[in-house]
């Protein structure tokens, strides 16, 4: 007999622990972590709410915030979830750093892992940063965004705002709407979305859909009407004029009254239908301001349970030790 | 394996210690119930019906999570951890007598975890520990105010306690031990 055990587990989960250091994207994810970040994230919401937001699990524990691409919601997001669980949190700015100098990513990345840091949250413009720092680095690499590939935690609150309003996320009607060519929410989302067993639709200008989106399980249409029909959630996507390099639509006008959401769409979706968007928004442009502010929206709901997110996740990939438990 | 307490030992050793609660503080007023996740939380709630029927009076009851305030979390780069779950503490700690209810004390670092994580919800008047079997070996300064039982172990044995809320069964076991 090994060291006395006391177990304190009301029902055995399918998993108590990830199964790796990085979180890259949802692709690498089963459905069972899936579940075990989400329900983490419930407890983590709890802290949230004390008089005193902060716990000692990460405590001695160095996150660096690498972002190379401007960010204030989930830089922000992360930078509480860190404080919170009382790890030492560095921001790198990518403006005051030797990257305008010339350095490389990989350089950048070996130099500050050469200080010894636990854990690395990267935003990155190009799709694969991630991946290629998970390949050199020692420390786990947390992706808050590469590119045009995957947001994952996005994607994870999304799933977590979704879960806590409709109780499940199988079965459900989720419309995604908007710039669906240039965004990693989307990917990451579908992903997620289709793994947990939701029906998702996908819905923008025929430019703007990437033509082998059907490869993921998801129904693709141009008709706002028919994705919004008998929605339970809708997912607005912000129009990324910083990545347009043609001309995807006439003008952010037309754009607004062919797919624009408005209170007259909404009725087409069911009556208890949720409104997402991972934000900046663009009034007017996808999203109508009455619409944006009005009864169905959870996007503060989202920003609030991103911070319980990035907290499960920080937790989760930090490590423990074997399920020992000293009463 | 040896059975050291069966449902009847469990009910009524509740019971006992009910009382002593209540005799302790002069009545139930100011008093709370915090269970330490999984097994003192079921503990805590028994408990509370016990009072409720001596005294007439409602005791409020929580739950507590301490995973997040465990000292041997980290000490492993990657691994198995222990599942958080939700602390439920649904009143204000401040200027109340806490009861800190668990099924099991060894070590005593569970109980420092739910000090610290107790502490970071106010300031309590005081805390008072309630266990229901205490098997020594403590490695820090920590003792039970209320025992359901004294039970001397060895470091080998482990003593598992059942529940019918999470065990279909009331029983505290010895198992193990082969030195």
């Amino acid at each position: 007999m090994s060291a006395p055990v006391i177990t304190h587990v009301d029902e055995t989960p399918a998993v108590t622990s990830l199964r790796r250091k990085d979180l890259l994207g949802i692709a690498d994810l089963a459905p069972d972590e899936i579940a075990l970040i989400l329900d983490t994230a419930e407890a983590m919401k709890e802290v949230g709410s004390r008089p005193i937001k902060k716990v000692p699990a990460l405590r001695g524990k160095t996150v660096v915030n690498l972002f190379y691409e401007p960010s204030t919601r989930t830089r922000t997001s992360f930078e509480i979830a860190e404080k919170r669980l009382s790890a030492d949190t560095l921001n790198i700015a990518i403006a005051s750093s030797s990257v305008v100098k010339g350095e490389t990513l990989a350089d950048t990345a070996l130099n500050l892992e050469a200080m010894q840091p636990d854990m690395i949250v990267l935003r990155h413009s190009s799709s694969g940063a991630c991946h290629l720092l998970s390949r050199i680095c020692r420390s786990g690499i947390i992706n808050a965004g590469d590119g045009m590939h995957e947001h994952p935690t996005q994607a994870l609150l999304d799933a977590f705002t979704i879960r806590a309003r409709k109780k499940r996320l199988a079965g459900l009607k989720v419309a995604i709407i908007g710039d669906l060519l240039h965004s990693r929410v989307l990917r990451s989302n579908i992903l997620l979305l289709t793994k947990m067993g939701a029906d998702v639709w996908v819905c923008g200008p025929p430019t703007l859909i990437p033509t082998d989106v059907m490869r993921f399980g998801v129904r693709a249409t141009s008709a706002v009407d028919e994705a919004v029909a008998d929605a339970d959630v809708i997912m607005l996507l912000r129009i990324q004029l910083e990545r347009m390099e043609g001309a995807f639509f006439p003008s952010l006008r037309e754009y607004f009254n062919v797919f624009g959401m408005t209170e007259a769409r909404l009725r087409r979706a069911k009556p208890d239908v949720i409104l997402m968007h991972p934000g900046p928004m663009n009034r007017g442009v996808e999203i109508a301001s009455e619409v944006a502010d009005g009864p169905y929206s959870v996007i503060l709901d989202q920003v609030a349970n991103g911070v319980a997110v990035r907290m499960a996740v920080l937790y989760l990939l930090a490590g423990g030790v074997e399920h020992e438990t000293a009463a | 394996m040896p059975v050291v307490m069966d449902a009847d030992r469990i009910a009524r050793t509740l019971t006992r210690i009910a009382h002593e609660i209540v005799e302790r503080n002069r009545g139930v007023d100011g008093l709370a119930l915090v269970g330490v996740r999984t097994r003192g939380v079921h503990l805590a709630r028994r408990l509370a019906r016990t009072l409720r029927e001596i005294t007439g009076q409602d005791v409020p009851t929580g739950a507590l999570d301490i995973t997040l305030y465990r000292d041997d979390l980290m000490r492993q780069s990657v691994g198995p951890q222990p599942l958080v779950r939700k602390t439920e503490i649904p009143f204000s700690i401040d200027d109340r007598t806490i009861l800190l209810v668990d099924d099991v004390l060894y070590t005593g670092r569970t109980t420092r975890a739910a000090l610290d994580a107790l502490i970071d919800f106010g300031r309590p008047l005081g805390i008072q520990s309630i266990v229901l079997v205490d098997r020594g070996h403590r490695e820090l300064p920590i003792k039970a105010d209320y025992v359901g039982k004294n039970l001397p172990t060895s470091p080998e044995e482990s003593v598992q306690v059942c529940l019918e809320e999470t065990d279909d069964r009331d029983e505290v076991i010895l198992q193990g031990g082969a030195a």
